[in-house]
């Protein structure tokens, strides 16, 4: 659960540099940084510098059934919310970023700092519609080329199987 | 919130499917930027090895080099990978891998399985390690409930006897599948051979070859069977002289060598911009095992190497593979030995259902195990990222909880979606009878690529 007292945030934020603009927190004991999107490129940079060469896992959550989720303050919910995980190899650490994205809006991409998030990016952009600036190949990665809508939006229906019985008139 | 109606859009899709711009384009229609970063020119910052790629590259025009498709339906493409390859003659300029085509929404699946039944859906991912995805699936979950340090001492080192046999049954069929992509036919059989002494054991504690989803958020689903210590100890009695069979048809076999050695060559600066994991990184010389460096479960209490290659080449992978075995066998005999008695899953009844004796005598246990099976348990609002080592690299789970008995959001990063990006830059160069080898290396499992 992502607490917003100010103890654990300052316990986490005592363990290493929280980069300018960012606000630390703790969830299930993890350590996340929350940034405004104008400011998340220049974390990452400052991450990258500080040792969190690899990021291993870049996704997003689709918030829209789910407004009233807890955030820390001075963060405004929005609909989508970026997720990147990064890694140090050397200090054996990780690190949560965690951007809020507006329904229709876009960010920027972290593929020149981490070349890694090329097709992590991709799938994010396949599966919610979410457009990253300045990524070299922004196409789907996942469905067809001339798939319509983005699936793991909340509001993307499951698809099914019409149940048939056989004989019976339909 | 307007919800469309999918079996209208399916129609719509029709029947053909186009990959359009996922595909890889002739070198007239993209910018020379494009061109050097589909080259791997962004990986590679120093100037004498941004030199050395403009050997490779040199200044082909558009009709000295040819594109073609390898895949989807191509037998050592392991699944439905596709790669398109520009060729100049026989070599490799570019590759790009094209992937979706076994995509079936696990994840927005996971999103109306409950806690409990997410480990179905999980297992399927990663194929030929199902216990470690429901592994990863459970730890998360624990977390998110906040019971992850009262899962009891037996439960763990089963869990961890079942993620080592797992790592063994998947680097097997890896001695099997790589065999057989580079000649090796009877090496194939070999391996799917000792494969099945390890799924045979499977069978008999979870009652399933594959896909088990055995490993569940609280413990286990049930406690080993009668006999089972013998039956480990068969398999670790069997495998060394087996594994010293491969040694001699493979390792020191000079064809094999030729086939594999100096072929689909990463640096370690590389698979680290990259994120390339397991023994990927680990064939470049870094010594990064999730097990020894950020330990889970009972990691860091028993003994064993974390295996390294010096070259970053397809051999160093298959060394390191066949050589994990052994280390996996080596931690199997720990467990052997310090397996606890006890619980096999917590007693918490929020968790965990009744046992089926109390079921007859109280109408509470009836209730509760009717109530757990049909809405689940309710995990506390919140998110995590759990990651553990499976044989392909790190495999990490993230869950979003909005409080209600269904993850909101269920995503696996799966170590292979991550390492089939280090194809390019591995065939570069190369040639495109090695693109077999270098595909085989990196040990996709295309049911985790796409999920």
């Amino acid at each position: 659960m992502t607490t917003v007292d100010a103890s654990a945030a300052a316990r986490v934020a005592a363990e290493f540099v929280v980069p300018a603009g960012a606000i630390a927190a703790e969830s299930c004991g993890q350590r996340v940084l929350f940034v405004e999107p104008g400011q998340y490129l220049a974390t990452i940079e400052t991450l990258y510098r500080d040792g969190f060469t690899m990021c291993v896992d870049l996704t997003a959550v689709d918030y829209l059934a789910h407004a009233g989720r807890s955030v820390p303050a001075g963060v405004v919910a929005e609909r989508f919310e970026v997720v990147v995980n990064l890694l140090s190899v050397a200090r054996r650490e990780r690190v949560r970023v965690r951007v809020q994205v507006a329904d229709n809006a876009s960010l920027a991409s972290i593929f020149d700092i981490h070349p890694s998030s090329e097709a992590m990016e991709r799938e994010v952009f396949d599966m919610f519609g979410i457009r990253f600036d300045g990524h070299p190949d922004l196409t789907r990665i996942l469905m067809p080329e001339d798939w319509d809508g983005h699936p793991l939006r909340k509001d993307y229906a499951q698809g099914r199987i019409p149940v048939q019985f056989k004989g019976a008139a339909s | 919130m307007t919800v469309v109606d999918a079996d209208a859009r399916i129609t719509s899709a029709g029947a053909a499917t186009s990959e359009g711009g996922q595909e890889l384009r002739s070198r007239g229609e993209i910018s020379q930027k494009a061109l050097m970063r589909e080259a791997g020119a962004v990986l590679r910052l120093s100037e004498s090895a941004a030199a050395a790629l403009s050997d490779v590259a040199g200044d082909v025009g558009e009709d000295q080099s040819m594109i073609i498709n390898m895949g989807p339906q191509h037998p050592s493409t392991h699944g439905v990978l596709r790669l398109m390859l520009e060729l100049q003659g026989e070599t490799v300029l570019r590759c790009k891998p094209i992937i979706g085509y076994l995509h079936t929404g696990m994840e927005k699946t996971g999103e109306s399985l409950s806690y409990l039944q997410g480990g179905t859906n999980v297992t399927r991912m990663d194929y030929l390690s199902p216990l470690n995805n429901e592994l990863v699936f459970s730890m998360a979950t624990e977390k998110l409930l906040g019971i992850d340090g009262d899962i009891p001492e037996r439960a763990q080192w089963m869990r961890m006897l079942l993620s080592e046999l797992n790592r063994m049954s998947s680097h097997l069929l890896f001695m099997a599948t790589n065999g057989m992509d580079l000649g090796a036919v009877s090496m194939m059989l070999y391996g799917w051979r000792e494969r099945e002494e390890v799924l045979r054991f499977f069978q008999k504690v979870t009652g399933l070859r594959m896909n088990h989803n055995f490993i569940r958020p609280g413990g286990l689903a049930a406690d080993l069977p009668a006999g089972w210590r013998d039956d480990v100890l068969h398999l670790l009695d069997m495998l060394p002289p087996r594994l010293a069979e491969y040694e001699v048809l493979m390792t020191g076999q000079p064809i094999w060598r030729e086939r594999l050695q100096g072929v689909g060559v990463i640096t370690q600066s590389e698979a680290l911009a990259l994120a390339a994991t397991g023994p990927i990184l680990r064939s470049t010389g870094l010594a990064w095992d999730l097990r020894r460096d950020l330990p889970y479960l009972k990691y860091n209490e028993v003994e064993f190497d974390v295996v390294v290659g010096a070259h970053g080449d397809a051999y160093d992978r298959y060394a390191i593979r066949l050589n994990e075995i052994r280390e996996s066998m080596k931690i199997v005999r720990q467990i052997l030995e310090r397996m606890p008695s006890g619980d096999y899953r917590i007693q918490n009844k929020k968790v965990t259902p009744p046992p089926r004796g109390r079921i007859d005598e109280s109408m509470e246990a009836l209730i509760h195990h009717f109530k757990i099976f049909t809405e689940g348990f309710k995990v506390p609002e919140g998110e995590v990222y759990v990651a553990i080592e499976s044989p392909r690299g790190e495999i990490g789970c993230y869950i979003a909880s909005d409080g209600s008995s269904v993850p909101y959001r269920m995503h696996v990063r799966a170590p292979s979606f991550v390492n089939v990006q280090c194809l390019p830059h591995m065939m570069r160069g190369g040639l495109v009878a090695d693109a077999v080898a270098v595909i085989s290396s990196i040990d996709p499992v295309l049911g985790e690529v796409d999920r």
